[in-house]
């Protein structure tokens, strides 16, 4: 039987934009599930990553807002400046905790707590980054039962964050960049798949 | 360990009503997945196996309250934070503000007082100073007293000098503070007609009319329903046409008060209060 997901999440820190620019646009237009993504980057950053993201992408690209509702088939990327929470009802937090893994955003934050409101109906994405931060969320991923993807370290243009990932917990999938957004279109499928 | 999610969520709600039950502060209206991630850290910190297991230390002891109460405080904040805020409070609203021959200024939530001498900067150099009150809230005793000190860590001062100038700062930021070993102690002038007091947003009510109501970085800790009884009061409190500041983030879109409110500057959170309303 297909699995039933809830939601995607997604860690990506240096070579980021890159990255994203490569996996979003390649989601499909009717994808199942809500995505969110922190990326790191300076607390003085606009918006311009999910603006740009949004030109490329046939799905609606945009910045999470506080207390607004989840819904398939839109990324929500999170605020510089603002960790990104999930609660239990769907809906989005953002915070001015200070850094975690000195990163605000943060990925564990965003993995975190969105393992506690999806459980294994969370399937959760780390990809290039210079650093640590995600793997500790990842790892709660698995422990609820979630999917874990981890983007292939020598196709990752900074190798640590994947590589942290892969230490941290047994992942399901290690794909090289190209084929992530392809595993997730057929994993997810369209928001008609999806009804339940 | 790994206790069952659901068990948790009832530790949780168990924990957060002993201790409005023992102590007054009431919690069950904040954001859950926040809480949920301060405990843990506690939880970790203390060596405590459960949430059960802190609820006890808290109702028993009231040291590990004081401590509770300051993990569930997110006292992070700065000097002329969101420069393009501090620029359109000077450059638009208090010019408004400046056509009353007196008022008044609510800071809510105001942490260790960084927002509120930014403030008093800005007043200082519009020459509006004596004409307006300030008063300075917030609900953690230990952080007011560190407010009413007004002294920063000097580490931090080149960071707020830059916050200042991007917020149209002109005069030179040194003269508004004196260095003393690693703190910098701002000028004692800048405290005057400042009244810190504490100020619980949850369960205390409307304290005056007030011209200016500045509460950043704030209700996105609340859930939704208490950021609607939260902008409510700020609606008892403002006068007609009076202002409200939010955090950059913030907003009243998703508000039930939204229809008493118009926007003066969209982008940088700052609301009018309708005359009708
Ligand atoms: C993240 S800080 C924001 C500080 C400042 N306004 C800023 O934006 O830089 C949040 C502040 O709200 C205070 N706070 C939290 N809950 C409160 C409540 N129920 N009543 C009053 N203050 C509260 C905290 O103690 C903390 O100082």
């Amino acid at each position: 039987m297909k699995r039933i997901f809830k939601a995607v999440v997604m860690g990506v820190s240096s070579g980021g934009l890159e990255a994203l620019k490569t996996l979003v646009p390649v989601l499909r237009p009717d994808f199942g599930v809500p995505v969110l993504i922190v990326q790191h980057l300076s607390a003085q950053a606009d918006s311009y990553l999910s603006t740009r993201l949004d030109e490329v992408s046939a799905l609606l690209v945009k910045e999470a807002e506080d207390k607004e509702i989840l819904q398939a088939g839109v990324v929500y990327v999170a605020p510089p400046d603002y960790h990104l929470l999930v609660e239990v009802d769907g809906s989005l937090t953002l915070s001015v905790d200070p850094k975690v893994n000195f990163s605000r955003p943060s990925v564990d934050v965003l993995f975190e707590t969105a393992s506690d409101a999806f459980a294994d109906k969370l399937v959760g994405v780390i990809l290039t980054g210079a650093n640590q931060d995600g793997a500790r969320g990842l790892a709660r991923i698995k422990r609820r039962g979630g999917l874990a993807i981890v983007q292939s370290p020598d196709s990752a243009q900074a190798d640590a964050m994947p590589r942290a990932a892969l230490e941290s917990t047994s992942v399901d999938h290690v794909l090289p960049l190209h084929e992530i957004a392809p595993f997730l279109n057929k994993l997810i499928g369209s928001s008609h798949d999806n009804t339940h | 360990m790994n206790v069952h999610p659901e068990t948790e969520r009832i530790e949780l709600s168990l924990l957060l009503e002993a201790v409005h039950l023992k102590y007054g502060y009431d919690f069950r209206n904040y954001s859950m997945a926040h809480l949920k991630r301060r405990i843990e850290h506690r939880l970790s910190l203390s060596g405590f196996a459960s949430i059960s297991m802190l609820q006890h230390a808290v109702l028993h002891d009231e040291a590990m309250f004081r401590i509770f109460l300051q993990d569930l405080s997110i006292n992070v904040s700065e000097m002329f934070r969101d420069p393009s805020f501090y620029k359109a409070l000077r450059d638009e609203i208090l010019p408004m503000l400046g056509t009353y021959p007196s008022f008044k200024i609510w800071h809510a939530g105001c942490s260790a007082g960084q927002e509120v001498y930014s403030m008093a900067i800005l007043l200082h150099e519009a020459g509006m100073r004596d004409r307006g009150q300030i008063y300075a809230t917030d609900f953690n005793r230990a952080i007011l007293k560190q407010a009413q000190e007004a002294a920063f860590p000097l580490a931090q001062l080149k960071d707020y000098t830059a916050k200042y100038q991007q917020a149209g700062g002109e005069n030179s930021f040194a003269d508004y503070y004196t260095a003393n070993n690693k703190r910098a102690l701002l000028r004692p002038f800048l405290k005057e007609r400042i009244f810190f007091s504490e100020h619980n947003l949850v369960t205390d009510g409307v304290f005056g009319e007030m011209h200016l109501v500045v509460c950043r970085n704030v209700l996105i800790y609340f859930d939704r329903e208490l950021q609607d009884r939260v902008v409510g009061l700020f609606v008892d409190s403002l006068c007609p046409g009076g202002f409200l500041c939010l955090g950059s983030k913030e907003s009243l879109k998703f508000s039930r008060h939204a229809d008493k409110f118009e926007p003066v500057r969209e982008k940088e959170k700052i609301f009018r209060k309708r005359r009708d309303a």
